[in-house]
Order: C-alpha cells, then structure tokens, then sequence
C-alpha cells in the first residue's frame, strides 16, 4: 500500500537541485538532453554524408572534369569516397537519427517513465559514439586515405592494405565501427529494460505507441546483431596487425566467412534502420488522419515478423557467392516471406488513411512520402530477393537505385516527418509549416529524379562502384543520364537548405509551442514543451491506447491515453 | 504489491518482469555475450570445417596432434568452475545475511579467478616458445595441420574469453571492497547477485571453449 502512496507523491522535489551547465547540457544523463545531443550530432554527420555523395556524384556525371573550388576526384579517392558516404549515412546518421535521437528522446515520454534506466549508461553510449565518430571523420585525413574497400569491407580486399591503399585509414575504421558497436549496445540494453521494467501503470505492452514497439524490437535487433559485426571487424583487425589469417585465403582462411558475417549482421541491421521509421511513420499517419491506427495488432505483430525473418535472409546479399542453389532458393523464399508483413504495413498505413479527416501538415506529408517511396523501395527488392534475377542485376545501380529508396526514400524522410513532428516538444517552439512543405516538396522531387534514372542504369548493366563510366562502351549512351543524376543529386542537397535554415531559426525565433500543438494522444503531449527534468510531475496513469482519434460521441477528436474516461470520476 | 520497482523520486512503475532494473540489464547484456562469443565460434567450426586436417587430442604431435597444454588446461577449467560455487556460495551467505561467509567466498572466487588467468598466461608464454602463434615457427607447421589457422582462431577465441575473465575479476574486486566495508545487506545485495551472473556466464562460456578448442 505504500506505493500507491509513493505514486502519487509528486516528483518535482525530487529534481529540484539545480545542475551546472555542463552537467545539464554536456555531460547531462537526461534522456531528453542526450536525444537532443545525438540530434544535432548525427544531422551534422548527414551533411558531411552528403557532401561525399555530391563529390563522388561529380566523379560519375564529368568524370575527369575539374570541380569547380575542389579539384579532380582521383581513383584512389573515389573509393574511399564510397566507402565512407555509406559508412557515415549508415552508422552515423540514420542509424543514430531514428535510434539515438528517437529511441533517447521518445520512450520514456512515451512509456511515462521519468528516464531511462540506465542514465549514466546512456551518457557513456553518447560520448562513446561521439569518439567513434571522431576516429572515423579521423580516417579521412590519414596517410594512405580513408577505408577504400565500401562500407562493406569485404575481405580480403579490406585484409591486404595493399589492395586498396589504405593501411592505417582501414584500422581506424575498424576501431570506430567496435566504439560504435559498444554505443549501440549499451543504448539497446537500457531501451529493452526501459520498455520491459518502467512503464507507468496502465501501460499495457499493447497500449504502447507503433513508435516505442519499433524502438524496442529494434533494440532487440541490435542487441543481437552487433556482437557479430564487432567479432568479424576484430577478426578482420587481427588479419591486419597480428597476422591472423581468418579472412586471407593463401594462408587457409576464408573470405566468404566475412561475407557470412558481415551479412548475418548486416541484413538484421537493415531492419533497424527501417523499423523505428515503420513505427514513427504509424504514429503520424494516425495522427495526421485523425484516425485510429489501422490493424494495430497487426501492426505489432508484422514489426515482430519482420524482426525475425531478418535473420534468416542474408543469404540474399551472396546469390553471386557460389552458394548451392538449393540454399540459394530457402534464402529466395525466406526473403520473398518479408514481403508479407511489410505489405501488411503498408495496406495499414493506407487503411487508416481511408476515409480519414487528413490533415496535411508538414510530418504528415513527409509521412506519406515515406509509404510511397518505401513501396518502390520494397517492389524493387522483391526483383533482387529472386536470385535468378539478382544474378543479372547483383552489384549494379539497380541495387543503388533499391537502396537509396528504402534508405532516403524511406528511412530518411520519417526522420525528418519526426524531426517536424517533435520539434515543438524538443525545443517548445514550432518549425516554419510552409517552409517545411517547400522543404518537402523540393525534396521528394529531385530525390525521385536522382534515384529513379538509377534503376534504368542499373538494367543497362551500370556497375557499382565503378570510378568512370565512360571507359565502358556499352555505358557511353547512359553518360548524359548520369549527367542529369549528378546535377539533381546537387539540387537535392542544395533544396535541404530551407530546412537547415528553418531548424535553426525556429529554435531561436519560433512561434512558441503550447503542450500539444498537433492534438496527438501520446504521454509526451501532456507535459510542457520542453519537458522538465523528471518528465511528469506525477507518474500518468494509462486508460487506454495510443490511437484514440475522432471517437464517436467524444468532445474532441483526440483523447490522451492519461485522461480518465468521463463517468468514472 | 511489495515486488512494485520504485523510481528515483519514490515513483512506482508497472512491473514489467518482477526483477530489478539492474538484473534485467545483465540478462539482456549477456544475450548479446552469447552473440559474440557465437560469432567467434561460428568462424572456427567454418575455418576449421572448411579445411582438410585439423590438430587433435590424444595424438603425438609429431603425428599432427595438438600442441596445446590439455592437462594443465582442465586443472584450469576445474579452478575456474570452483570459482562459480565459491561465487554460489557468497550469494548463498549474504542471503542469509551472514557478512563473514560473503567476505570470505568474495576473497576465494577472486583468487580463483585470478589464478585461471595466471595459468592461461603462463601457457600462452610456453605455446610462444614452442612456436605456437598465429603465425606459427616453421618446424610447427611442419607438423600442425593448418597451424597458422589453428593458432589464430586458438588465440583469439581463448584471448576474449581472458579479457572477459580478467573484467569480471576486477569488478568482483570492487564487489569484494564493497562487501568488506558492509555495503552488501541481506536485503540488499544487488551488486553480488549481478556480478554472479556474469560470473557464471564466463564459466560456462569456458567449458564450451574447452570442450571444441581442446577436447575435441
């Protein structure tokens, strides 16, 4: 009995000492403190992922022409151009945007909980992601270049430094993807104890928003996957400094275990790059239809499905390996199956849009940019998940094009749906709405003119990775398509600027946010924008679920999941 | 309703699973352990299945056996699940509340533990002078089959699961300091059941190690 007395003593005592700045904003152990961090952290990393898409771009649409202020792009450091666009884009900008940024800042205003678990852990997860991220901008400056052998690092190309070059850039890497790995794994360890142990009463698991079942399911994923890829680049360390030979063939080692490894992490990992966006998507979508979540159960059970036939699908990436074919067809069926759940997501998200009351604001529009862009993205990847197919198609700019769809197309635009949907509540101040819409509109047009064209390359036999298409005869003809990619990849990072702009001033200039500008349900719109320390003055009491919109006979066309229902008082 | 975790600020959450936050934590950490140390096995069953010969037990190494140290080694493995019961056995006493019997079951698995990563750099230093490393001296891979791959996967495998020895020794140092200076009650004795399981884990990872790098 004497809990629920504790529960209702308020928690404002509790925090009521101040904290010095730099415990406060530096060295803070505030769950929403640290989101933010790993926010500004990672959009900065987004933008130099960029600036080496633009430089490599370059290289592909005027190969050997001079670029204006920069130079010519030498062959060596093309590669290492490529390899480290997808390392950063992958490891240290959406990765961390969707888990680092949402995960920290959402679950537990989401769960009502007043942190994380494990504060002083979190803290060490982003300080330790920031060194990873210094010791891979590091590589790029090192004697020999950065890693040249793509964010893959396919051995024994990555185990010879003498293959691509780079000796010491090559190491750094390494080191840097382990510091990442410990980062991911202590934030994946507090979010699963954070979802499993410290949701406020009511907080049914099938109450709990899409958005914190993604994080959590993801940190399961990730919580599995990345001790492999931290034993196979440490097995891949040793091959280069110890002389080990796991990976180099002429001493007995195999190179197709890399490929084993690297892609039992790697097909998992693309899962958690996907999920939270599928769960943060589910929210705004509901939010912006005002309309229950379509199949919510189903929702959570497709997120699980997908979960676990990502580990059984990796096989796919080595259709090319020389694998047997019988084995080949069990990893074609098995992909083939990830089909079903993600349709399933995606005639939900359109279910709960039928028919709704939408309301076209700037998340809700970045929202349904990702359900059409994802369903290109994922119809592409049925094409590749049949291996006669991916016979033809392996390793050319068909597989960019599929990427790019599902990564930027997908991923990228539910980061930036959430960026303009929590910024009210991370900072208490709106972003402009019609520059987010020119944001958006400028963007979902010039991505689809520099990614589809690929498609078309990528069937005209275009190579990845090549340095010049224009030594091949047979690509001359696609050289002004290439030309045309290049010039909209530019205008595509040069049309991100309205929202750099935007975010900035709205953080200082901003009309000011009150508590639920977007008239949502979820526990972290019943507190002040920005939330205080201790997040709730009281521990919330959940009556219900998260998707409670335009409820017949209801006041409002919203219900908070902490509002009693009326009658019962 | 007395299982109820409470929250900083004397706030009560819905239980999810009735264990404390830091015990969930271990588990969920050890999960990713296994994935790790499955990594590193997963590679030497397809190294080694993926090649023709393979040292092995109970054969003179002239004949291509094994120059790994097996006698030594099971008297290490028999010290090191010793530590897991002197490790039971303190969990057992501050159960109880008996403060003496935690100390002295601290102090014992500590040594323990100690003494197993003493004896597994004493054969490392042996197994180097004979030539044994991940490159090995030419006159042992005349004999050794594949010995530069035996001696890569050896040492890496071997050498983690030290590290993780070594880790789990100096944080049950801090859990001894601990205990000697009365932090642990019968009430509240966290920290020793949390560094326990780590402990048992590493053990068990041990006898899995053991059994496929020298047993079989």
């Amino acid at each position: 009995m004497a809990t629920a007395a504790a529960a209702a003593a308020p928690l404002a005592d509790a925090h009521h000492e101040e904290l010095s700045f730099i415990r406060k904003y530096i060295f803070s152990t505030d769950h929403k403190i640290i989101g933010i961090q790993f926010l500004f952290a990672s959009l900065a990393f987004l933008v130099l992922g960029g600036v080496l898409a633009i430089l490599l771009r370059w290289q592909l649409g005027f190969p050997g022409e001079e670029l204006p202020g920069v130079g010519t792009v030498a062959p060596k450091f093309y590669n290492s151009l490529v390899t480290m666009h997808g390392t950063f884009m992958v490891f240290f900008a959406v990765m961390p945007l969707l888990v680092g940024v949402y995960a920290n800042y959402l679950i537990p205003l989401k769960i009502g909980a007043p942190d994380m678990a494990f504060p002083r852990l979190n803290m060490l997860s982003f300080w330790m992601f920031i060194q990873s991220g210094i010791v891979m901008t590091a590589s790029l400056f090192v004697e020999g270049g950065a890693a040249g052998s793509g964010w893959t690092a396919y051995a024994p190309l990555s185990a010879v430094p003498q293959y691509t070059g780079a000796s010491l850039g090559q190491q750094l890497w390494i080191l840097s993807i382990v510091l990442f790995g410990a980062s991911s794994l202590l934030g994946s360890v507090n979010y699963i104890t954070t979802v499993i142990n410290m949701r406020a009463p009511g907080m049914t698991l099938f109450r709990m928003p899409l958005s914190v079942w993604a994080l959590f399911i993801t940190a399961i994923i990730a919580l599995l996957a990345i001790p492999i890829i931290a034993a196979a680049v440490i097995m891949l360390f040793f091959d280069l400094t110890l002389g080990t030979t796991f990976f180099l063939p002429a001493d007995g080692g195999q190179p197709l275990l890399w490929q084993h490894l690297f892609w039992f992490f790697g097909h998992p990992e693309v899962y958690i790059l996907i999920l939270p966006a599928m769960g943060i998507i589910s929210d705004v979508i509901a939010n912006g239809s005002r309309k229950p979540v379509f199949g919510y159960h189903s929702m959570v059970l497709a997120i699980i499905a997908i979960a676990f036939l990502g580990w059984i699908t990796w096989g796919h990436h080595m259709f090319q390996s020389g694998m047997n074919p019988l084995l080949g067809t069990s990893f074609m069926i098995s992909t083939m199956a990830i089909a079903v759940p993600s349709a399933i997501k995606v005639f939900n998200w359109l279910g709960t849009m039928w028919r709704g009351n939408i309301r076209f604001h700037t998340p809700m529009l970045w929202a349904i940019g990702f359900v059409s862009l994802f369903t290109v993205g994922g119809l592409s990847g049925i094409f590749m998940a049949s291996n006669a197919v991916d016979i033809f198609i392996h390793d050319t700019y068909f597989i960019v094009a599929h990427i790019h769809y599902v990564l930027f197309g997908g991923s990228l635009m539910a980061i930036f749906a959430a960026v303009y949907f929590w910024f009210p509540k991370m900072f208490g101040r709106m972003m402009s709405e019609t520059w987010g819409k020119i944001h958006f509109v400028l963007t979902f047009i010039f991505y689809n003119l520099t990614f589809f064209p690929m498609h078309i390359l990528g069937m005209a036999g275009h190579m990845r990775r090549i340095y010049d298409p224009t030594q091949y005869e047979f690509l001359q003809p696609y050289q002004p398509m290439n030309r045309f990619i290049t010039i909209s990849a530019i205008l595509l990072f040069v049309v991100q600027l309205p929202f750099i702009v935007n975010f900035f001033w709205s953080l200082f200039r901003g009309k000011k946010a009150d508590i639920n500008p977007w008239q949502d349900n979820g526990l972290e719109w019943t507190v002040p924008s920005p939330p205080p320390h201790g997040n709730f003055a009281m521990t919330p009491t959940v009556y219900r679920g998260p998707y409670e919109f335009s409820v017949p006979g209801a006041e409002a066309d919203y219900m908070p999941q902490s509002v009693p229902p009326s009658g019962s008082q | 309703m007395n299982e109820a975790i409470t929250l900083p600020g004397g706030v009560t959450a819905e239980p999810g699973m009735r264990i404390y936050n830091q015990k969930l934590g271990m588990w969920i950490f050890l999960a990713s352990e296994v994935m790790f140390f499955t990594g590193l096995i997963g590679a030497y069953i397809i190294l080694r299945f993926g090649t023709t010969a393979w040292a092995l037990p109970g054969v003179p190494l002239e004949e291509g056996g094994t120059p790994l140290a097996i006698n030594l080694t099971a008297f290490n493995t028999f010290m090191l699940i010793c530590s897991s019961v002197t490790m039971v056995k303190a969990f057992a006493a501050i159960e109880h509340g008996d403060q003496k019997g935690l100390r002295r079951y601290l102090v014992a698995t500590v040594l323990l533990g100690a003494a197993f990563v003493g004896i597994q750099v004493v054969e490392y230093i042996a197994l180097a002078h004979e030539g044994f490393l991940p490159r090995c001296s030419e006159e042992l891979a005349a004999v050794v089959p594949n010995c530069d791959l035996f001696g890569s996967t050896f040492y890496t495998m071997t050498g983690f699961h030290g590290t993780h020895v070594s880790i789990g020794v100096l944080c049950m140092i801090w859990v001894t300091v601990k205990a000697f200076r009365g932090k642990y009650t019968k009430e509240n004795h966290g920290g020793v059941e949390v560094i326990g399981l780590y402990w048992h884990f590493v053990d068990l990872v041990w006898i899995m190690l053991f059994t496929i790098v020298y047993l079989i």
